[in-house]
């Protein structure tokens, strides 16, 4: 049994213009110490899926059908109640923008000593050591000053940090960090990834890691799912899927990011394009989502929807006609 | 005609603030492109590099130093002055929602600076409209549309045909490709590639993303806390970066290959860059930098070098560099 088993999720809202479907339908395992990426473009479902598993959506109108098993313990079945006993300690999330997530009236201290004191049985005193220990962990320096300091005193990459060791304050077994580092500069961005990389390392964390960014994922993603118009297209271990990519969608992300520029015959460097848009988020035609777009369609693609099948150890593909390897 | 395009010479940039406190934005600044060349500013948040770009369109006016456009010193022209050369050097901003009017629809958009030069109107202003809308890969029928009925990647196409219109010198373009998802900005990036070739115009393009400057600049100036630390031809700054800060902003940004990417060796910098309002004493990288001596911190460096010029003491004659990182 995984960590955490995500089965068949579907996540739909009302509005104005009638239902959107998110995500269509996802599974997911996430095992003790891995950080699975979810990685697609705007509008993929990535961050839905994520925010469905601490029930993070607004629930008047959101719709969410299928199973999250965390540790074997049913979340879907569970009131408002015991979902926020578990929202913070066994699954914590880190969002993209640190300034709007923190409380700007209070001092970081207070805002972990704060998180601590909701789930554990903890003095004033000891929560507070506990706080300076966690700013340390995360790579603060001074965190005995830091931690009576105000958010507008830090600066974005620090922020940043005191997010993660607010969301890792109560060693929780899931770490949901969406787009954790988009926000910041690369040379920052690099030490806020050393921090997960060590938080997985100690502490055994499994880490979701949402980003649109190929360049993170291939620094420090275990596992890599692929998401296009609310489905998941393939899963692959990191290696694998940058070496072998099998679905055309995935090749088609690789081969558009600059690092993969070719020189044409005119003597020009080229970037592979995907063609078209994605499909907009209302209906859900029986075909495969990209075939419109797909430079492998064949007639078959428009009359049923591919599921994800074996494509090499550990390694699934949702394609009829999947890139060939090598 | 100039042999530079557009020429900026110890430009200084100060803001100041509600107090008296008072941001450097740009500290002394000096940059040439030639006629054709595509020249990347890199930097991150801070470093000054889009308030370079909005002195040289006179968005902002300079504190100091001159921005010399076809060697023309346009520093002091007064806004009646600088008409007739607000046709030579356009803008392509980063936000494709914020920077095209929602009530104008995309016909009038990319035909307004013929109407605002008085160079065209009527048929002839829709037929220029219709051929630049080609150029930039937009259906002729997309005239009649307003901005919010176009996806992201060709409101980004409609910013472009707008700068391009009037046929201009030099584009400067901050951060056009930021917000759009990696498969539309490979197909606006070989847009912009291939009307930068076959139009000519010049490009100053500001982006902190390296992998993009590396796609299509001819020469890059990486800047830090309001100066140029280093500036040279592509191939040169990649191969062979020599100031600190470059070798570890290179070896920051992560490469999209699990291998390669995990077999790097990182220049892990300490600390946040300082604030602009206080820069430090000497080289501004004096702060963060791993191999700082005494003298960089009581004397700033000078850019020196040749065609690959650099802003370190610890960088000889020669171009010899204190090597950070091996085998990156």
């Amino acid at each position: 049994m995984s960590l955490l088993e995500v089965t068949d999720l579907a996540v739909s809202f009302d509005t104005e213009d009638g239902e959107v479907r998110a995500v269509k339908q996802i599974s997911l395992a996430v095992e003790r110490g891995e950080i699975l990426a979810l990685c697609g473009e705007s509008g993929c479902g990535k961050s839905v899926t994520a925010m469905s598993i601490p029930r993070l959506l607004p629930p008047e109108t959101t719709r969410i059908s299928g199973s999250i098993r965390l540790d074997g313990r049913e979340l879907t079945a569970l009131s408002e109640r015991e979902i926020q006993a578990i929202r913070g300690r066994d699954v914590s999330v880190v969002f993209q923008e640190p300034m709007t997530s923190l409380n700007p009236a209070y001092s970081v201290g207070f805002q972990i000593v704060e998180v601590l004191r909701r789930h554990e049985r903890m003095s004033r005193r000891a929560a507070r050591d506990r706080a300076v220990e966690l700013l340390r962990l995360v790579g603060i320096a001074a965190p005995e000053r830091r931690v009576r300091e105000y958010p507008h005193q830090l600066s974005g990459g620090m922020r940043q940090r005191v997010m993660i060791a607010m969301a890792v304050a109560c060693s929780p077994k899931v770490l949901i960090a969406d787009e954790p580092t988009t926000a910041l500069d690369v040379t920052i961005q690099a030490g806020v990834l050393d921090v997960f990389r060590n938080l997985r390392d100690r502490l055994g964390t499994a880490i979701i890691l949402i980003t649109h960014d190929l360049g993170v994922v291939a620094d420090i993603a275990d596992q890599v799912v692929v998401m296009y118009a609310g489905r998941a297209v393939e899963r692959a271990p990191v290696g694998e899927l940058f070496a072998a990519p099998r679905h055309p969608y995935t090749r088609g992300l690789l081969g558009a990011l600059p690092a993969a520029a070719s020189v044409g015959a005119d003597g020009r460097r080229r970037l592979a394009e995907i063609p078209g848009l994605v499909p907009a988020p209302y209906s859900d035609p029986d075909e495969c989502a990209f075939r419109p777009r797909c430079p492998r369609a064949q007639s078959d693609c428009a009359s049923r929807r591919p599921v994800l099948s074996p494509a090499g150890p550990d390694h699934v593909v949702a394609c009829l006609h999947p890139e060939e390897v090598g | 005609m100039s042999e530079f395009v557009l020429e900026v010479t110890d430009l200084v940039k100060h803001y100041h603030t509600g107090g008296r406190q008072v941001v450097r934005a740009v500290d002394g600044v000096s940059l040439a492109i030639r006629p054709g060349e595509v020249l990347g500013l890199v930097g991150e948040s801070g470093s000054g590099k889009s308030t370079v770009g909005k002195c040289v369109l006179r968005l902002t006016d300079p504190t100091a130093g001159t921005v010399r456009v076809d060697g023309r010193d346009i520093t002091a022209l007064s806004r009646r002055a600088m008409r007739p050369v607000r046709r030579d050097v356009h803008m392509v901003f980063q936000d494709p929602f914020s920077s095209l009017n929602p009530r104008m629809t995309i016909g009038q958009i990319v035909g307004e600076p013929l109407r605002h030069h008085r160079l065209a109107s009527g048929r002839d202003a829709k037929e220029q409209v219709a051929t630049m809308l080609d150029r930039v890969g937009l259906r002729p029928e997309l005239a009649q549309r307003y901005p919010h009925e176009l996806s992201g990647g060709q409101r980004q196409r409609v910013g472009l045909a707008r700068s391009l219109i009037l046929r201009p010198k030099l584009i400067v373009a901050d951060e056009p490709v930021s917000a759009l998802d990696v498969s539309v900005q490979a197909s606006v990036l070989n847009l912009i590639a291939d009307l930068q070739q076959d139009m000519g115009f010049s490009c100053l393009f500001i982006t902190h993303d390296l992998s993009v400057v590396e796609f299509l600049a001819d020469r890059i100036a990486v800047m830090y806390l309001g100066r140029i630390v280093e500036t040279g031809p592509r191939e040169r700054i990649f191969a062979d970066p020599r100031h600190p800060y470059t070798q570890a902003l290179l070896s920051a940004a992560p490469l999209p290959d699990p291998v390669r990417q995990r077999e790097r060796r990182r220049v892990v910098l300490s600390g946040d860059p300082p604030s602009p309002t206080h820069p430090p004493a000497g080289c501004h990288f004096q702060t963060r930098c791993p191999v700082a001596v005494d003298r960089c911190r009581s004397e700033p460096p000078a850019l020196l070098g040749t065609d690959h010029l650099t802003a370190c003491h610890l960088v000889t004659a020669e171009g010899d560099a204190p090597l950070l990182t091996k085998g990156t």
